[in-house]
């Protein structure tokens, strides 16, 4: 395995960089594995690392159907938190969060986590209260929560408008341990240590159908042949259901689309995570300058990977109305990436009934965060044939037996969670 | 998206409001929760042509059943709601 270092960068670059090999392989399918992973992206590739780390399980692919950390995970706009509201939520995202924070040791690879802060602005009591709530609730958690006055948030991020005419801002709460990773580096980051590890990343290799006998998984049809295995998981986010309608289950989950933009890089600018209270916008600024930002969902369901004015407007208007300053700008880019909503916003990482066949999906548009929990317990419910108690609600019959982990309290429409 | 609202002739979407899935159908009261949960719950998700609720919110505020692609964002059939829709 290439291994990384500042001692190695100094002496390629003495070797005119001529010693660097790419950093996995470019693996051919075999007729069968131990355990088969459906999806290249980050949670994809997290499951099949954590399966070797943690559980000795070697003998695993992942099938990715174009090249890996194209779908979402090369998509988004990369905040990572843990400041949620239900103890499920919170706990499982916390330990995502610990996760990151040794990730970089754990591969040996630079995935640029940045612990800069994340801070939700509130502008009204009922905001500040909700916020307070929040925030207590993820300290009883063991989570760090902190509530900021005016001034705390002016501190923090100066260019926001806090005396807005229409929606001053009253204060924010902040998770100074949230920030920002980079997406490419995380997906390559781990194909980097599962590929060291003895799994095969297989690229070009699209599932089109599943291999089910008497209720249990043998294996996939792909577009380069069968490929045996007695445990799948899947990891397809906005796909999902394209995949278990090939196993003929039905999950609920739609999928809708959602955009994100970048600005042409500027000197620094913004030095945190911000989120508006007033409008659906959020905000960073990269390693490259651009400012990141992005919105809410379309609003209807969609599996073309590209959105429509009407949201990118509504994005400019929250973002201006926040850091009036962003009004000189231009956007350089725009895309979209297909999420799978679940009714209550929350995911599943669970097993499904057929046996052997296991998911990690539903993750909405907040899955990135969740990389390498979701990984490592999706790992686990695959190892052990039965969930971790991390993940032990995250169940696909928990709407069916009321017990929704609805965050936000938006009912049951995925198209507004 | 521009959609051809049956009143007011084709409008571009920002004038609609989305209202989910038109083709779950509420069950009669006495159907039982598994097929209560179907109707809240269970969602064929097509990659392909769907049948949706939308309502022309800032136009003559009719709800519409509109045939729309999920792929291609194509629009089909539009028709307003009503009895048999
Ligand atoms: C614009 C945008 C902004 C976002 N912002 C944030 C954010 O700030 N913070 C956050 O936490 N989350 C965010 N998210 C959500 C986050 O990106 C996703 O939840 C997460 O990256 C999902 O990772 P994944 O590995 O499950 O999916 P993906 O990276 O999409 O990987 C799934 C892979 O499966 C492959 N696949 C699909 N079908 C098949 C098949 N039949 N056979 C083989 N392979 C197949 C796809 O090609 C794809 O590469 C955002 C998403 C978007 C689109
Ligand atoms: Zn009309």
């Amino acid at each position: 395995m290439p291994r990384y270092s500042a001692f190695r960068i100094f002496a390629e670059g003495l070797r005119g960089n001529r010693g660097w090999t790419p950093t996995w392989r470019k693996a051919a399918p075999k007729p069968a594995y131990d355990v088969i992973v459906v999806g290249g992206g980050g949670h994809g590739l997290a499951t099949a690392f954590y399966l070797a780390e943690v559980h000795g399980i070697r003998n695993v692919a992942v099938l990715e159907r174009g090249l890996i950390g194209q779908g979402n995970t090369g998509r988004n706009t990369t905040i990572v938190r843990s400041n949620y509201l239900l103890p499920e939520n919170n706990r499982f995202y916390e330990k995502s969060l610990q996760l990151w924070e040794g990730l970089e040791q754990s591969l040996g690879y630079n995935v640029m986590m940045s612990q800069r802060g994340v801070v939700n602005l509130f502008h009204n009591d009922a905001q500040r209260n909700a916020a307070m709530r929040r925030g207590n609730s993820m300290r009883l958690g063991g989570i760090d929560a902190e509530l900021l006055d005016r001034d705390g948030v002016r501190a923090m991020c100066p260019l926001i408008d806090l005396d807005n005419g229409r929606y001053p801002v009253m204060g924010g709460l902040v998770q100074r341990r949230g920030g920002t990773a980079r997406h490419d580096a995380v997906a390559w980051g781990f194909a980097h240590a599962a590929d060291a590890r003895g799994v095969d990343i297989i690229e070009h290799c699209e599932v089109t159908g599943m291999l089910i006998e008497d209720g249990a998984i043998q294996g996939v049809q792909t577009t380069r042949g069968e490929i045996r295995a007695p445990k799948i998981g899947l990891a397809v986010a906005g796909h999902t259901t394209t995949l278990t309608d090939m196993a003929g289950i039905q999950v609920p989950i739609e999928t809708h689309l959602l955009q994100a933009f970048v600005s042409e890089s500027l000197k620094p600018m913004i030095d945190c995570v911000v989120t508006f209270g007033a409008g659906h916008f959020y905000i960073s600024q990269s390693d490259k300058g651009g400012l990141v930002f992005g919105g809410g969902l379309d609003g209807y369901n969609s599996y073309g990977s590209r959105g429509t004015l009407r949201e990118a407007e509504h994005v400019f208007a929250a973002g201006v109305s926040m850091i009036p300053a962003l009004g000189r700008l231009r956007a350089l880019r725009s895309w979209a990436g297909v999420m799978d909503m679940t009714p209550d916003g929350s995911p599943y990482i669970c097993k499904t009934p057929i046996h052997g066949l296991y998911m990690t999906a539903g993750w909405c548009y907040g899955g990135f965060k969740a990389t390498p929990g979701s990984g490592w317990c999706h790992a686990w419910t695959i190892a052990h044939d039965e969930p971790h108690p991390l993940n032990a609600a995250f169940t696909l019959d928990r709407l069916r037996q009321g017990r929704a982990l609805d965050e936000r309290g938006n009912g049951p429409y995925p198209w507004m969670q | 998206m521009r959609i051809p609202c049956p009143h007011c002739g084709p409008r571009d979407e920002i004038e609609f409001s989305f209202r989910g899935d038109a083709s779950a159908c509420r069950p009669t009261p006495g159907a039982g929760p598994d097929a209560f949960y179907d109707y809240v719950y269970t969602r064929t998700n097509p990659r392909g042509w769907t049948l949706e609720w939308w309502q022309h919110a800032s136009g003559c505020r009719a709800w519409l059943q509109v045939r729309r692609h999920t792929v291609t964002h194509e629009i089909g059939a539009v028709t307003p709601a009503g009895p048999g829709a």
